[in-house]
């Protein structure tokens, strides 16, 4: 936020005392922007160039201007792909963040007793690497082997296949779920913390009761938190890859070659050598997660702007 | 780039052309001369391969030919390798100079003008000492462009105790014969066949093989043509539609964890596999020695049989290769010198391709335990014999094999239509065929 006495010597120009501020920070930052511009500016700029071109085995390098991206828009291996994510948006997403909320707020109430293990215990999936939660919980989802079908069976009930396709979007959804809601949580938590303690003392002496302050005071005191975890949460659905990469080894018919839109991209790319449509998905990619981010940003200011 | 090797190429195309019109096949290329001469140069060549242990062969090429170094890289098996292969080709430097390629690859680095051809080198001179059907894959008209190192000829690993418990004592002949102990198994113990399963085209295709299909052809140049719908191929999805149908074979992906599990445990009363099978059981169901044992591929007309082949691979040398007479001889000497071709039998479990090996009583009289004591090299030199010479591949066969996995490979995976899935396969690989500019016949 910029304050009053800020604009005033903006307006002015700056001091020299703040020229040598500034001057400072642009040298500190530079390191920064040359790995920026480097490693993320130039090979965006260079597969967008690509993306304007077709290879073919026979006939070469040709310049199509934005025909892979007609293409993609019509292409049902990509839309179907873009629609499985979105599913998974919807249902995953609100789950996940309405869990990481809830444990952030009951510890956060200090009347959960071993709050610091509890803390830890939920955090914890979120450091196991996501190749390794994969291939676990490849190996519970197992129809033969699992633990839970075998589990299941036991009991004398028919287990269900986890790695089905009509049931494989769910099992992803909660690997995801395990691996990050102690991410999302901790994100909550550290904003919990951080909100005045007079605030709470005002509600109590008004009479309120924890419930009433965890609604009132604690969840719109850290709107921008769950925002952060929302925002990050919608381009992590999208950039779906590893699940089902790795999940693709253990039920090969069931994910296929374009399961997300990144394996999409990443299977025209090593497996059909076509570079340049790959580029295509990508940016398309990028494309419909920007816009995604933005409607959800815009609908939360709205609202932010009514209470 | 691209231009250069081409360029280099048409001038070998000239030379050669030039001195096939002189007379006498013995002035190709390189003479006598430049041979001893670039081998007694001291030169550095890389090849990366992965196969077990081939260390041992290079280090037989350094005793023959102590001026040559030989870099040996591992830069990953199948896919990464390749992956690895066509980004040093496409970055201009960094390639190998010889490197280990699958039969069905090689189509798509003739297309792009990667590999050496190495006739000119006299790689024509030991064509006779390889099975035909080998020799074939590594050869497009005059051109060759590899060596073959190992095979993989189709034939069938079966539980013994399980088919006898369940009254058959004989390995199933024909296709029919294989039903009815599907049938028998089934009843009698619960277990599946085998698994038929979707997520392999290789051993898919080697099924087609053996049924004397030959979905696809391609001329070296731009003309591919694909028939997967073809009466041949459409007899063999026919006969797994009937067990599937009547849940007699499982239709598990293969190489996964719950596919190791049912070999292991006899969910699979058999696996139709190729002759680096038996050694790959051993590794993956070594409780269950003593039970199992080899015997041909079922048949459809058992009068004529045919055998397909699944996997193997080759030697080529790469065209951007800057010692092409020491990369030719490196890729020769591994694969057709004696004591070099026996220890990749005999030790390193590759299954050969050169006929004195075939019949080397080192390797056929092998017996082995976990066979029961049988033969099992013995039985599959001979269905090698049977392979047919006339399949080829496409020069997009990863393409080829992914598309299978959304197409036929699903039908199979869910117990669906398998002719419809053939057919899908069919328009996709069409499909793709023809938005790469190639000529679809």
């Amino acid at each position: 936020m910029t304050t009053t006495s800020d604009r005033t010597v903006s307006r002015r120009g700056p001091s020299p005392q703040r020229r040598k501020l500034i001057i400072t920070a642009y040298i500190l930052i530079t390191p920064f922007i040359l790995v920026f511009i480097g490693m993320v500016i130039a090979p965006l700029l260079y597969a967008g160039f690509l993306s304007l071109f077709q290879t073919r085995l026979i006939g070469g390098e040709q310049f199509v201007g934005l025909a892979n991206f007609g293409e993609a828009l019509t292409d049902p291996l990509f839309l179907g792909g873009v629609a499985r994510m979105s599913a998974f948006l919807l249902i995953q997403v609100p789950i996940m963040l309405g869990l990481s909320l809830f444990f952030a707020l009951a510890i956060d109430s200090g009347r959960l007793r071993g709050g610091r293990f509890a803390r830890l215990a939920i955090f914890v999936p979120f450091a196991v690497p996501g190749v390794v939660a994969t291939m676990m919980w490849g190996y519970l989802y197992g129809d033969d082997f699992g633990p839970i079908a075998q589990g299941v069976r036991s009991l004398g009930l028919p287990a269900p296949d986890l790695l089905s396709s009509e049931l494989m979007l769910f099992s992803m959804m909660n690997i995801v779920t395990w691996s990050f809601v102690g991410y999302n949580m901790i994100i909550m938590y550290a904003a919990l913390r951080a909100i005045p303690t007079e605030l709470y003392e005002a509600a109590e002496l008004d009479g309120a009761g924890a419930v009433r302050i965890g609604w009132s005071i604690k969840i719109p005191a850290i709107r921008p938190a769950i925002m952060l975890t929302l925002i990050f949460s919608v381009i992590g659905s999208f950039q779906l890859f590893t699940e089902p990469r790795l999940l693709a080894t253990i039920a090969p018919n069931v994910i296929g070659t374009a399961y997300s839109p990144n394996l999409y991209a990443y299977t025209l790319a090593f497996t059909f050598q076509d570079v340049n449509y790959a580029a295509a998905v990508a940016f398309l990619l990028g494309f419909v997660i920007m816009i995604i981010s933005y409607v959800v940003q815009l609908s939360n200011a709205r609202s932010g702007g009514r209470s | 780039m691209r231009q250069n090797t081409a360029m280099k190429l048409g001038a070998i195309a000239a030379v050669t052309a030039v001195a096939l019109a002189g007379c006498s096949a013995a002035e190709d290329g390189p003479s006598t001369s430049d041979f001893d001469t670039a081998m007694s140069t001291p030169t550095e060549i890389t090849m990366w391969a992965w196969a077990p242990g081939i260390e041992a062969q290079v280090a037989l090429f350094e005793e023959a030919y102590p001026e040559i170094d030989v870099v040996l890289e591992n830069v990953g098996q199948g896919g990464e390798h390749y992956t690895k292969v066509r980004t040093a080709l496409e970055a201009g430097t960094g390639a190998p100079d010889v490197a280990q390629f699958e039969y069905q690859y090689i189509p798509s680095f003739v297309l792009t003008e990667n590999l050496l051809d190495l006739a000119p080198y006299g790689a024509g001179d030991v064509e006779d000492q390889f099975t035909p059907w080998t020799w074939a894959q590594v050869t497009n008209g005059d051109a060759i462009y590899a060596i073959p190192q190992d095979a993989g000829p189709m034939g069938n690993l079966y539980r013994e105790d399980i088919l006898s418990s369940a009254g058959i004592t004989e390995a199933p002949v024909t296709w029919e014969d294989y039903t009815a102990a599907a049938e028998a198994v089934k009843a009698d113990s619960g277990s599946y066949i085998s698994s038929f399963s979707g997520n392999d085209a290789g051993s898919f295709l080697g099924l087609l093989w053996a049924a004397g299909a030959t979905p696809f052809t391609y001329d070296g140049d731009q003309t591919v043509s694909v028939s997967l719908t073809d009466p041949e191929s459409q007899k063999v999805v026919d006969y797994w539609q009937d067990l599937i149908d009547r849940d007699l074979v499982a239709v598990d992906p293969s190489f996964t964890d719950g596919w190791y599990q049912g070999l292991a445990n006899g969910a699979y009363a058999g696996w139709l596999t190729a002759a680096w099978g038996p050694a790959f059981l051993q590794g993956t169901a070594a409780d269950t020695s003593g039970l199992w044992r080899a015997a041909p591929l079922p048949q459809f007309d058992a009068a004529d049989p045919i055998a397909g082949n699944w996997g193997g691979s080759t030697l080529g040398a790469l065209s951007s290769t800057e010692h092409p007479i020491v990369a030719a001889e490196l890729a020769k000497f591994i694969n057709t010198d004696s004591a070099a071709t026996l220890a990749f039998a005999t030790e390193q479990s590759l299954f050969p391709t050169r006929t004195e090996v075939l019949t080397a009583s080192e390797f056929v009289d092998q017996e082995s335990e976990f066979y029961g004591g049988q033969r099992v090299n013995e039985i599959f030199a001979e269905i090698s014999t049977t392979v047919d010479t006339d399949f080829q591949w496409l020069p997009f066969q990863d393409q080829v094999a992914s598309s299978f996995v959304d197409t036929l490979g699903k039908e199979i995976s869910e117990r669906g239509d398998l002719s419809a899935g053939l057919a899908a396969w069919q328009d996709a690989i069409v499909t793709y065929a023809t938005d790469q500019g190639f000529t679809v016949e």
